[in-house]
C-alpha cells in the first residue's frame, strides 16, 4: 500500500501517548481527528474575523460573510450541488435528517402513505422517521438486510415490491455505520423516483470517504455531519434540491430567515436562510469548508483506495483470529474502511478496556444500531474504523492487542 | 491508567466464565429487569420471595465481564436473605464500587468488586444487576435503567 505516513504530521493529536503507547485511533467512523489547516481555520476566525453575519455593514461582518457564504460554496462544490442554496447549514446529520422529518414530513405524509429505510440504519436516519410516521398517520416499513451476519446486503428484490405508490419517502444510509456495507445509492434513488418517492441520504460514513456527487446519485435530500470527515463538530449540512426547498416551510423561526414581519405574521426567505434562523455556527461552517480544501488536496480518490487497502488488510488478519464473528460484507467483498465484529466469550465492552490499555481507540456497544444488533443476534460488536492516517502496522497493532485479550479471557 | 488486573481479578474472570444461578427461575414469583441504554448491557432478576425471605434468585441478560460477574457475585450473596439484609449489603458493595473502601469483612468475595472504583466509566456495569433485584426484591418489578438511577 502507498506510503501515506506523512499525512499524520497533519494531525497534531497523532502524535500523543496514551497508557504508555503511541495513540492508535480507530474510531473514526464515531469522529475523526482533525488536521492543522482546520483548527488554524478556526483559530484565524475567532482571531481576526469573528463578527455577526449577514446583517452588519462593518468589515468584520463583511469578511464573516463572506467566509460563511465562501463555505457554503465550497461545500456545494464538494457535492457537487447545482447552487450554493441548496446547502444548508445543520449541527450535524441527525439535525439535518429531523428537519426533513418535521417540514417535509409534516407537510406531505397523510393516513395510508407509507414511509420506508432500511433494516439497517443509525438511529438518527430511524427514529425521525418512526415519529414522522406516528405523527401522520403514516406506516414505516423497512427494507430487509440480507445473510445471518448481514453480509448480503439488502435485498433489492423485496425493495422492488416495497417500492409501492403509497411510499412517499425513502430514507436509507450511504454506508452502515455498523456493518460498513455500501449502499448501491444512485440505484436506489433511481427506484425510487419510479414511484415518485422522496430520497433521503445519511451520507454521515461517506461524506469524507470517497468522491459524492449529489447530481450524479439524484438524490432529493442529503444529510452529513462536518466531524467525521476532518471537521469541527457542531456543524453539519442538509443538502436538498432547490425545487423541493421553495416549497418546504421552515422548521425553526426567528431571525434571519423572515422576509418580512409584521405583528400579524411572517414572510420567509428564500433557501438557504429560511432554514437558518439565528445566528449560524459561522466559525465551524468556515472550517468545514478547510476541511474540504483538505481532503480534496490529497484526493478523495486516493483516501478511498488508501481505505479500501487498510479495510483489506484488516480483514485478512482479523479474519484469521480464532472465535471472531465479523458482520458485515465477507472477506474479498466491497466494504468500507470499518470492521465490526465480535468475540464467542469476550463481550465487546471488555474488549475496548483491554485495547485501550494498549494505546488503541475503539468502539464496543451497539453503534445506535438496537433494532440490527437484535436481528443479528448481538448485544454489541467491537468495531474498528480506519481514516486515511491510519498505518498497516497499527492494524498489526490492533491484531496483536486482540490476541493478548482473547488469551487473558480464555485464562 | 490503573492497571486492568486490579478490575478483571480472578474471582470476575471466573464468575464471567461459569455465571452461577443463570438462567429463568422457575419458581420465581417476582421479576425485574434492568438495563443501560448507553451501552446496551440487559440484566433479568428472577426471584422467589418467601414471605421477607429471598428464597432463590436467579439471573439472565447480556453485557461485559464486570456486569456478568457481578449479576453472579449477587446471586450467591443474596438467596436466603431477608430484603432488609439484601438493602445492607447492596449499600456495602456500592460503596466498594464507588470508593474501593470496605466497611465490614462481611463481603467476601464481592471484595473482588473493589478494583472497580478506579474505573468509573464501570461502576454501572457492576450495579445494574443488583438495581433489578432489589426491584423484584420490593415488589418493584420495574425496569431498573442506569439512566433513571444513578450508580
Amino acid at each position: 500500500m502507498p506510503d501515506w505516513s506523512n499525512v499524520r504530521a497533519d494531525f497534531p493529536i497523532l502524535h500523543q501517548q496514551v497508557n504508555g503507547h503511541p495513540l492508535v485511533y480507530l474510531d473514526n467512523g464515531a469522529t475523526s481527528q482533525k488536521p492543522r489547516s482546520v483548527i488554524d481555520a478556526l483559530v484565524r476566525y475567532y482571531e481576526r474575523d469573528n463578527s455577526n453575519v449577514h446583517r452588519g455593514l462593518h468589515a468584520l461582518s463583511t469578511r464573516a460573510t463572506d467566509a460563511y457564504e465562501g463555505a457554503r460554496t465550497r461545500i456545494a462544490k464538494f457535492i457537487n450541488a447545482a447552487d450554493p442554496a441548496e446547502v444548508l447549514f445543520t449541527r450535524g446529520t441527525t439535525e439535518s435528517i429531523n428537519i426533513v422529518a418535521r417540514s417535509w414530513g409534516h407537510a406531505h405524509l397523510k393516513p395510508g402513505d407509507v414511509v420506508l429505510t432500511t433494516e439497517f440504519e443509525h438511529h438518527s436516519n430511524l427514529v425521525p422517521w418512526q415519529q414522522a410516521a406516528k405523527a401522520a398517520g403514516a406506516t414505516l416499513k423497512y427494507v430487509p438486510l440480507l445473510g445471518a451476519d448481514g453480509e448480503g446486503g439488502l435485498d433489492l428484490a423485496a425493495l422492488d415490491k416495497l417500492l409501492t405508490p403509497q411510499v412517499k419517502l425513502f430514507a436509507f444510509t450511504h454506508i452502515s455505520n455498523t456493518l460498513g456495507t455500501i449502499n448501491p445509492v444512485a440505484e436506489l434513488c433511481r427506484k425510487a423516483r419510479a414511484v415518485g418517492a422522496v430520497t433521503v441520504i445519511d451520507a454521515a460514513q461517506s461524506i469524507g470517504h470517497r468522491p459524492l456527487d449529489v447530481q450524479q446519485i439524484g438524490c432529493d435530500f442529503l444529510a452529513f455531519s462536518g466531524h467525521k470527515m476532518c471537521g469541527p463538530t457542531g456543524i453539519g449540512v442538509l443538502y436538498g434540491r432547490r425545487a423541493l426547498l421553495d416549497k418546504l416551510a421552515p422548521d425553526e423561526t426567528g431571525g434571519g430567515m423572515v422576509a418580512q414581519v409584521t405583528y400579524e405574521g411572517a414572510t420567509w426567505k428564500p433557501a438557504p436562510e429560511r432554514f437558518e434562523a439565528g445566528t449560524p455556527n459561522v466559525a465551524d461552517a468556515i472550517a468545514l469548508g478547510a476541511a474540504c480544501d483538505y481532503l480534496d488536496a490529497l484526493g478523495r480518490d486516493k483516501i478511498a483506495a488508501h481505505d479500501t487497502a487498510l479495510v483489506t488488510i484488516a480483514m485478512e488478519k482479523l479474519s484469521a483470529l480464532p472465535g471472531i464473528r465479523i458482520i458485515g460484507p465477507k472477506q474479498g467483498a466491497e466494504r468500507s474502511s470499518m470492521v465490526s465484529f465480535a468475540f464467542e466469550g469476550v463481550h465487546a465492552h471488555d474488549v475496548v478496556t483491554f485495547a485501550d490499555e494498549d494505546g488503541i481507540a475503539l468502539r464496543g456497544g451497539h453503534h445506535c444500531n438496537q433494532p440490527l444488533m437484535r436481528k443479528l443476534g448481538l448485544t454489541s460488536t467491537t468495531r474498528a474504523s480506519f481514516y486515511l492516517y491510519n498505518t498497516e502496522e497499527e492494524i498489526d497493532r490492533l491484531v496483536k492487542s486482540l490476541q493478548r485479550i482473547q488469551k487473558f479471557f480464555a485464562g | 491508567m490503573q492497571d486492568l488486573t486490579d478490575l478483571y481479578q480472578s474471582v470476575i474472570l471466573d464468575h464471567n466464565r461459569r455465571p452461577r444461578n443463570r438462567g429463568k427461575l422457575p419458581t420465581a414469583n417476582r421479576v425485574a429487569h434492568g438495563d443501560n441504554p448507553s451501552c446496551g448491557d440487559q440484566c433479568t432478576v428472577y426471584l422467589r420471595l418467601d414471605g421477607d425471605r429471598i428464597g432463590d434468585i436467579s439471573f439472565e441478560g447480556s453485557g461485559c465481564a464486570i456486569s456478568q460477574a457481578s449479576s453472579s457475585l449477587m446471586t450467591l450473596n443474596l438467596k436466603g436473605k431477608t430484603v432488609p439484609e439484601a438493602e445492607a449489603i447492596y449499600a456495602d458493595v456500592h460503596k466498594l464500587v464507588t470508593t474501593g473502601k470496605v466497611d465490614e469483612n462481611n463481603l467476601s468475595d464481592l471484595a473482588a468488586l473493589a478494583g472497580v472504583h478506579q474505573f468509573p466509566a464501570r461502576i454501572k456495569c457492576a450495579t445494574l444487576g443488583w438495581h433489578a433485584a432489589l426491584n423484584a426484591a420490593k415488589g418493584d418489578p420495574i425496569t431498573a435503567t442506569t439512566e433513571t438511577h444513578k450508580d
